[in-house]
């Protein structure tokens, strides 16, 4: 296995939208690289013919009736776990920054 | 007040008017209070506890959980009290809904008491990782009472709450019950809706219990189990009972070394109690057990990158920065063993080597009607003993996570005590859907060593 380096540490963070401190990065270094080490030992398993598991009754493709239930949510109490709405809507972050070529 | 440990006593109290389910909340609220150091309750709901005290003591009926006092792990959703899941990301969230779960054992009579502390998000063995500090054992005040559920189960076993809730994706039922001296059930993979039960690693996911009897978990599950249109991985199946003679197998890969000489004897001396009563003993091999550790570690931090993802601040709860460290761990170690290039080389092995573990069980199940094992290598550690070492702590779940990548329901039975006076067990697995089986044995097993519920 490859060595876990501070830039896969800071690539990975990015993509799970994690801002990580200088100590964070420093503690989590070597606490990562020892686990994937150690996770990574599966490598050497035989796995030849094998299919791979992800559900483990056997179940595929559950489907329902496409129709709207009573215990939806109204406006009201989807809005209800924060502070920060509009007239009726979430606020959200900006995701678009003025444009830095005019 | 001699404070009942059953729910059948509860009942029986009740209804022959013993005592109401007022003075029941009186008690179990005075006890918290008296117990607050153990730090098992994140909330507590009295003013609900109370309302339905009264409802029950108004319309006493022959209900299956009548006046149960029950603490939910605050991964559950209750419909108007906090659920934090314990991180500072949901410190102030007051669910809209309550989880099926928790609806289902409001309907049969159970008294919600308040919600318990667990390793935030569900994400440890021991019960530090609550970002609202650990809680201790009720036996010894230095030790952890395990994890993740762990105020559930120091609940039950300091007599805080009659029954409780909790989740086990790799051991959290049934590790803190063997630490507390608790019978503990994680029911088959599919068994129990999910539905407002805040996710961890959602192919491993199950809802199940605590209480001092079998009997209770028994009668909890038979309440909670059953599809509820929200959950689409559960099935509602004819849970047959086996008859005949049983067979209980014995696994070896699971006395190896680094398990506890008192851990082996409790679980041996268990197997010549079943020997007693009939249950023949047979030698089972699990070979693919080595890699369950190695398994577990990858597929869950994935299926925990991917749930936790969800959060961002925006609908509710706070923003991600508010993750505390071992969260954030669990996600890097998720998003990378996802992130291309490293797919293959990790998840989709460990989805391929989880199919080797199956194929073991299955093998085994069609020799033995359950297998016996311990549930942890080792008694009760102390506070701060792994908590440096994250990689120690992931090993500890070594017995515990088999079931959960077979997705095989799995008993866990308290057996007596340490020299150092720290609660033993062991835990009985079956095959998918067999939980009748594993209630007959285990019922079988407290019923033989005459077993009395006892707190601290």
């Amino acid at each position: 296995m490859s060595k876990l380096t501070k830039a896969d540490v800071l690539h990975v963070a990015k993509l799970a939208k994690l801002n990580l401190s200088d100590a964070e990065i420093e503690e989590f270094l070597p606490q990562l690289s020892s686990v994937i080490n150690y996770v990574g030992e599966l490598s050497k398993v035989n796995t030849a013919g094998v299919e791979p598991t992800s559900q483990t009754t056997g179940l595929t493709d559950v489907f329902r009736d496409d129709e709207v239930k009573e215990s939806s949510l109204d406006q009201n109490k989807a809005l209800s776990g924060t502070d920060k709405i509009y007239n009726g809507y979430f606020k959200v972050p900006a995701i678009l920054e003025g444009r830095t070529d005019k | 007040m001699n404070l009942p440990l059953t729910i059948k006593d509860t009942k029986e109290g009740l209804l022959t008017k013993k005592f109401s389910a007022v003075e029941l909340v009186d008690e179990y609220l005075a006890r918290i209070e008296k117990n607050k150091d153990l730090n098992a309750f994140l909330t507590i709901s009295g003013d609900f506890a109370y309302e339905k005290a009264k409802v029950v003591d108004s319309d006493l009926q022959d209900l299956p959980l009548l006046g149960a006092v029950t603490a939910h792990k605050d991964l559950f959703l209750t419909k108007g009290v906090r659920t934090t899941a314990a991180s500072k990301v949901l410190e102030s969230y007051v669910p809209e809904y309550s989880a099926t779960a928790v609806e289902r054992m409001k309907k049969a009579g159970a008294i919600m008491i308040g919600k318990t502390n667990c390793d935030a998000w569900a994400h440890g063995g021991s019960g530090e990782n609550s970002d609202f500090g650990p809680t201790l054992n009720p036996w010894n005040k230095k030790y952890v009472p395990g994890g993740s559920s762990s105020g559930s189960a120091a609940s039950v076993a300091a007599g805080l709450s009659l029954i409780a809730t909790g989740t086990d994706t790799g051991g959290s039922i049934r590790e803190p019950a063997n630490f507390c001296g608790v019978v503990g059930f994680k029911p088959t993979y599919g068994a129990v809706s999910r539905y407002g039960v805040i996710a961890m690693a959602s192919s491993l996911d199950c809802v199940g219990s605590f209480g001092h009897t079998v009997e209770d978990v028994e009668t909890i599950f038979n309440v909670v189990k059953g599809s509820d249109g929200f959950d689409s991985t559960v099935t509602d199946e004819k849970y047959e009972k086996k008859n005949g003679k049983l067979r209980i197998g014995i696994p070896k890969e699971y006395f190896v070394e680094g398990l506890d000489k008192e851990v082996e004897k409790a679980v041996l001396s268990a197997s010549k109690v079943f020997e007693k009563e009939g249950i023949e003993l047979v030698d089972v091999s699990l070979p693919n057990t080595k890699y369950a550790i190695n398994v577990y570690y990858i597929i869950q931090p994935a299926e925990v990158s991917s749930n936790l993802g969800r959060y961002d601040g925006i609908r509710y709860g706070n923003a991600r920065e508010t993750f505390g460290a071992e969260a954030k761990r669990r996600i890097m170690l998720g998003t990378y063993v996802l992130s291309a290039g490293y797919y293959d080389a990790y998840y989709l092995k460990a989805q391929k080597v989880r199919s080797k573990i199956i194929a073991d069980f299955d093998k085994v199940f069609e020799k033995v009607d359950a297998i016996l094992a311990p549930v942890s290598p080792t008694p009760a550690f102390k506070l701060g003993e792994k908590l440096n070492d994250p990689l120690k702590m992931y090993l500890s779940d070594v017995c515990t996570v088999s079931a959960n990548l077979a997705g095989i329901p799995a008993l866990a039975i308290p057996s007596g005590f340490s020299q150092n006076k720290l609660p033993l067990g062991f835990q009985l697995m079956g095959s998918r859907f067999s939980e009748e089986t594993l209630f007959t044995l285990g019922k079988l097993y407290q019923k033989s060593i005459n077993y009395i519920p006892k707190l601290p």
